[in-house]
């Protein structure tokens, strides 16, 4: 059996343009083996949950910076569960306060990354959050 | 006797040979320094490095090619303008922070506007929902431009807005503004950001394609050549560039040829280029490597200059001259141990000054974190004034000619500017080079060389890879902003539409199509809309359904 990619959605939801950081993270983890599916920007949570859905990734990872992710973070995480895509580790990153991390973490968010956040840091996060969980699903890796 | 023995003994010896064998095998920090953006930089500058004909390349100061200042006095006779940028919340609110700045000897104003509005879309829009007046503030009709100014003498401040795709529908909201205070708009001075080519390059809040927009732009040179003189038709911006990402020398090239793509499009308009160019300005990004920014400045003058004059064949000297706006880099700032900030920005502030910008906005310590509150912009506004108050570096122009180091940095980006003006023309103008992708390839290059060489610790930067501190550090207070205000700005807007002559506002919305349709001025219909009340969505809509939307290559 080949041996399993992590398939990851790097999002930009809402209508921030900052996408210096999503763009530099997507290809920091595509540089570490993984699948990286990046939608572009100006994304609704709609839209970012179907192509979740169409690309059948185990990863989301959000990129925001203009504030909006309380309104826009708890949106995606319904639409993702609308398509029976709850499963999927989610995580994100932007400027984003330590309350409002925590809030979003007890609704779900694995974890949230701030800025000044090493690139690799982030990958080796994924990579074992995701041996994790195949470890007890039973998935080979 | 004995001196000039002395003297040739030395002289025998050669003192760049004692020099180099000094250093050659001696222990160094690292085993090759560059610059900020990563170019080589040599241990020592001397005169072969910094080759020039001072009459040539220099001049003088407000003379061509202007390297050294675009006025003869510079600031011995009037200081930079110091100018925060600031919005948030509703228009009632960011009057209040205006009223404050001016207050504490500000001197121009300089308006931030939320997502939606950057956009074209209104508070009320289902896809402006939880973005109303968090990075800026909302503005979605002349409404709402008259509380902005409330109270604020329209014909005395000058004012900056940061806006581009919408820039034609809200420079005319302000137009119709002043002139409901009673200023006509021959007096309205100020700067309408206006530069779509780095949205869809960098920043990337845009409505319509290049074409139409480039379009509007051209509209709008056109219109306030002959009804709002002084007023700054575009702020060519290569901030957005740098702080996507780009070397100094990328936002150097990529401005400037962004730049020369507006004054083709005016002339192919059939504007007189000595009509429109002297309202053209500038944008630029004061970063940490302080030798190379001053230089980066140096070089962007020079280079407008001769392309002004020697390839567009503009007469008039003020279409030659390149004026600035400089805001410190806010990449630089950290979310980790912030009160930090502080110093990065003064350290940047003064490469500004010393690189004879006009304009200038120091960033807030808390702006990684949130917007700034008043007692963070309160310190940022204050390093301006210590820098121009307490330093006496304002009184000599341009005191860094002459500088081995600094004239040869000048000659290399200038060098390197032109290196990309070639391939620029080489992939078809800068708009193919745009659709296609090939700039923002370039710019996310040069981040993530920047990012991996922060991780690899190669570029150091304080409280993030070196001289961390263990812990969260200090709280620092953090401006948030009411759900309240998009409510707000609902009932606002459900208001006005009922109590404006609707049939008024639809024929507006009309002739705006029909203008779509032909070569009419669509500055000169946005007026006449903003006074009938139709709303920035509105309008933005009827261009939606027109000309398209703008949709970005995909280069990952």
């Amino acid at each position: 059996m080949t041996e399993r990619k992590i398939r990851v959605l790097v999002g930009k939801p809402g209508l921030d343009g900052h996408d210096r950081g999503a763009k530099t993270i997507a290809a920091v983890l595509r540089d570490h083996g993984m699948e990286v599916i990046y939608t572009g920007l100006h994304q609704t949570p709609d839209m970012i949950a179907e192509t979740a859905l169409q690309e059948d990734v185990d990863v989301v990872g959000l990129s925001i910076l203009s504030g909006a992710h309380m309104t826009l973070f708890p949106r995606i995480k319904k639409e993702l569960e609308k398509r029976g895509m709850g499963h999927v580790l989610l995580t994100g990153g932007g400027i984003i306060s330590k309350e409002d991390m925590q809030t979003l973490h007890e609704q779900g968010f694995a974890r949230l990354f701030g800025p000044g956040t090493p690139t690799e840091e982030i990958a080796t996060w994924i990579v074992a959050e995701m041996k994790k969980r195949w470890a007890n699903e039973g998935v080979q890796r | 006797m004995s001196d000039t023995r002395i003297k040739s003994n030395v002289r025998a010896l050669d003192p760049r040979a004692v020099w180099e064998s000094a250093c050659a095998g001696a222990e160094t920090r690292e085993s090759s320094f560059t610059t900020l953006s990563g170019a080589p930089l040599a241990p020592l500058y001397g005169p072969a490095d910094a080759a020039l004909d001072p009459e040539r390349d220099l001049g003088y100061p407000g003379q061509f090619p202007f390297t050294r200042g675009v006025h003869p006095t510079m600031y011995r006779g009037r200081l930079w303008t110091m100018r925060q940028f600031a919005g948030f919340g509703s228009a009632q609110q960011t009057n209040e922070r205006f009223k404050f700045l001016l207050a504490h000897g500000q001197t121009g104003l300089s308006t931030a506007f939320d997502f939606p509005t950057l956009m074209g879309y209104d508070s009320d829009h289902e896809r402006s929902e939880g973005e109303v007046g968090q990075v800026g503030v909302a503005i979605s009709s002349l409404a709402d431009m008259e509380t902005l100014f409330d109270g604020i003498p329209m014909g005395e401040v000058s004012t900056s807005m940061t806006i581009n795709g919408p820039a034609p529908i809200l420079l005319a909201f302000y137009i119709a503004a002043g002139e409901n205070q009673g200023v006509d708009a021959k007096q309205l001075r100020g700067t309408v950001q206006n530069d779509i080519l780095k949205e869809y390059q960098a920043q990337h809040a845009w409505i319509v394609p290049a074409e139409p927009a480039l379009r509007m732009i051209t509209d709008v040179f056109g219109y306030c050549a002959r009804k709002v003189p002084q007023w700054n038709t575009v702020s060519i911006s290569g901030y957005h560039i740098r702080e996507a990402g780009s070397t100094a020398a990328q936002e150097l090239a990529f401005t400037l040829a962004n730049g020369m793509e507006y004054v083709r499009r005016g002339i192919a308009a059939g504007l007189d280029i000595d009509q429109f160019a002297p309202r053209l300005s500038f944008f630029f990004d004061a970063h940490l490597d302080f030798f190379e920014e001053v230089a980066k400045f140096r070089a962007a003058r020079r280079i407008w200059a001769r392309k002004m004059r020697d390839v567009f064949g503009a007469k008039d000297p003020k279409s030659w001259m390149l004026r600035f706006h400089t805001q410190t880099a806010g990449v630089s700032l950290t979310a980790q141990q912030p009160e930090n900030n502080i110093v990065r920005t003064a350290l940047e502030a003064f490469s500004a000054v010393l690189g004879g910008t006009q304009s200038l906005h120091t960033n807030s310590m808390d702006e990684t974190l949130a917007l700034p509150t008043e007692k963070a912009v309160k310190i940022a506004l204050r390093t301006q004034q210590i820098i121009a108050e307490e330093t006496e570096v304002a009184h000599v122009i341009d005191p860094l000619a002459g500088s081995y180091f600094v004239e040869a940095q000048t000659n290399r980006l200038e060098q390197e500017a032109e290196r990309y003006f070639a391939e620029i023309e080489k992939r078809g103008g800068v708009v193919a080079a745009t659709e296609s992708g090939y700039i923002q390839r370039e710019i996310h290059r040069s981040a993530l060389a920047y990012q991996l060489a922060v991780e690899r610790g190669e570029k150091k930067v304080v409280g993030v890879n070196t001289y961390v501190e263990e812990g969260d550090g200090p709280e620092i207070e953090i401006l948030r902003i009411d759900p309240e205000v998009e409510r707000d700005q609902h009932a606002r807007l459900a208001k006005l539409r009922k109590s404006r002559d609707a049939k008024k506002a639809q024929s507006e919305l009309d002739a705006i199509r029909a203008a779509c349709r032909t070569n009419e001025n669509l500055l000169e219909r946005f007026v006449s809309a903003a006074h009938a009340y139709c709303t920035l969505g509105e309008i933005a809509d009827v261009l939606r359904a027109e000309f398209g939307e703008y949709e970005e290559p995909k280069i990952l």
